[in-house]
């Protein structure tokens, strides 16, 4: 394939680029403009050694084109298990400069940079490149069509990849706009709409063309992810730069309403990237993995609605008891609360869909992983809508509850569903046998579990206690204890979070080797545990 | 009228009653008789041959 009009594209970029650096506003702009240089000036080099310059129609039309495009989601495979490492551990990275102050090495990798980089590299490198490759896996298979847009999926894939380059370098450069899971400035922002835009087209595009008459319920998760990323990305970066060559933006909005829009965004950030995009891959790898149909489809569909209809709602209970109005936290409130019944009706359909094939259970790890994936994604949303309870969140807001129940949603539930079908892709996508060890699932299943569980409940009893000893009086109406005291309290379990993480980490870097040895196409020789029945000599 | 108490009026009346009539609508003609079949066919989809 010659790819010469996207290679000129490159080497234009990669001069504005310069130009970029050369004309900046401000030195933060043009160090970023420096890494995007280098950047394209790679990608432009390693495109010119691929074109062949031999004269017209001698270049071989080798690559016939196959039933399905599957290269690009090989490539978002291996990328969802890189960025998967490196987001745990910067994850593990931070957890241990909690504990220990002295990690923090000024200036580039303080915890207050770090941080971001973290949450953007699980949520948005690992998720996203999870939900973008197994999406255009699920929506070619279950429309029996190849990708719209040709090499359109390409440009999804690696201007992807640019997004998050650029995203964490500025992370680490110190260029954030402070909204929660919306740090990138404008000018990243705006290049992530380009991308998106494309993403949708791809996947619209291959609805649209499908052999398939109905439209599989996975599909409507993927598409209503999309479509709603697209609609929060855009209203929540409203901003105005301050320079065209310069980093520093402001909101379009003010005070309270900008902290709304924020909450907006965030928490449907949430409901759409992190639940709607994931269920996506339950409704197609879980039923593919037990070879069953989903238990209710009907309940798929219910599901869905009222899943849509009710998570945009809730974002204000991230806003209780500040300037935001009383009854927008409330309405906040309820529909956290009412969410709780079309979550557990997933989950539930989730679950069963097992039924008649439990056994799997104890034969098959990767089942396994996906059981696990569905039981955090029913206990973390149960525990959201609690703790959007305002007495509840007058206890929870601020502590690291917080971050537990963020955890046990996003390792067990995004974590678990997503290792789940990366073992089932990988296989599949270089036509293997089979993994190259089942057993090392099985440790990769275990060392996840007990990391979540070690991590969550660390987090529960460091919550409380936090949020306890904030709120203590005397009966002379003085605070109990200073914030620093609270702060020191907290070490052992910072300390407990941090092994909680390794371990989670630990299993991933199993996941990376076993995933690995599985595309060179070695196979281990082994005996699952469980998968034979143990045999009991007659008495 | 200022353009948010128009859009807020609209959207706590003709709006509101609009999205849960739709939202209705949808569950119950995802119920309805006769839909149990399809829904099965539909389910089956994932499994035919990749």
């Amino acid at each position: 394939m010659n790819y010469v009009s996207e290679t000129i594209l490159l080497a234009v970029g990669t001069f504005l680029a310069l130009l970029g650096a050369a004309f900046a506003y401000d030195s933060l702009f043009a160090a970023h403009m420096w890494v995007l240089f280098f950047v394209l000036l790679v990608s432009t080099v390693v495109m010119l050694r691929k074109i062949s310059f031999a004269p017209a129609g001698q270049t071989s039309k080798s690559s016939v084109q196959s039933e399905y495009f599957d290269e690009v989601i090989k490539y978002g495979t291996i990328a969802t298990v890189f960025w998967g490492v490196v987001g745990f551990l910067v994850g593990v990275v931070v957890a241990l400069q909690l504990a220990f102050p002295d990690l923090n090495i000024e200036p580039w990798f303080n915890f207050g940079r770090v941080r971001p980089l973290h949450t953007s590299a699980v949520i948005f490198a690992f998720g996203g490149n999870a939900l973008i490759a197994t999406s255009f896996y699920v929506v070619q298979r279950t429309c029996r069509a190849r990708l719209f847009g040709g090499n359109l999926a390409w440009f999804v894939f690696w201007g992807y990849q640019l997004f998050i380059v650029m995203a964490a370098t500025g992370y680490l450069l110190g260029i954030s706009q402070s909204r929660e899971y919306a740090e990138p400035e404008w000018y990243v922002d705006l290049w992530l709409t380009v991308v998106w835009v494309a993403y949708l087209l791809v996947f619209l595009g291959t609805i649209l063309k499908r052999k398939e008459p109905h439209i599989y319920v996975a599909n409507w998760f993927y598409l209503s992810f999309i479509v709603t990323i697209a609609m929060l990305h855009v209203v929540n970066n409203l901003a105005i730069p301050v320079s065209f060559l310069g980093v520093k933006s402001y909101s379009a909005f003010a005070g309270v309403q900008d902290a709304l829009t924020q909450w907006w965004y965030g928490h449907n950030a949430v409901g759409f990237f992190l639940t709607s995009g994931f269920l996506g891959m339950m409704y197609y790898f879980v039923p593919k993995q037990v070879n069953r149909p989903v238990y209710s489809y009907r309940l798929s569909i219910i599901h869905f609605w009222a899943l849509i209809f009710m998570y945009i709602w809730a974002g204000p209970h991230h806003l209780h008891y500040t300037a935001l109005p009383d009854w927008a936290q409330t309405l906040g409130m309820v529909f956290s609360v009412m969410l709780w019944m079309p979550s557990w009706g997933g989950m539930i359909n989730g679950l069963m869909t097992l039924s008649g094939a439990w056994d799997k259970i104890r034969t098959d790890p990767i089942v396994r992983m996906m059981v696990m994936a569905i039981a955090f994604y029913g206990m973390a949303t149960f525990e959201g809508p609690m703790m959007s309870v305002k007495a509840v969140n007058s206890l929870s807001h601020y502590t690291d509850w917080t971050i537990g129940h963020v955890h046990s949603g996003a390792l067990g539930w995004n974590g678990m569903i997503t290792f789940g079908a990366i073992y089932y892709l990988t296989p599949k996508l270089w036509n293997r046998r089979r993994l190259y060890s089942l057993q090392l699932v099985n440790w990769h299943f275990w060392l996840a579990t007990l990391g979540i569980v070690v991590y969550a409940a660390v987090m529960w009893v460091a919550g409380v206690q936090q949020g306890l000893m904030w709120r203590e009086y005397d009966d002379q109406g003085f605070l109990v204890y200073s914030f620093a005291e609270s702060v020191a309290a907290m070490f052992p379990y910072y300390v407990l979070r941090a092994v909680g993480g390794a371990m989670f980490l630990t299993g991933a870097l199993l996941m990376a080797f076993n995933v690995t040895m599985t595309i060179l196409g070695y196979e281990r020789q082994e005996t699952v545990p469980g998968a034979a029945p143990a045999l009991q000599p007659a008495e | 009228m200022e353009a948010y108490t128009a859009l807020r009026q609209f959207a706590d009346s003709w709006g509101l009653l609009g999205m849960a009539l739709f939202f209705l609508g949808v569950v119950l003609f995802t119920l309805r008789p006769g839909a149990d079949a399809q829904a099965k066919e539909a389910a089956q989809i994932p499994l035919k041959e990749d």
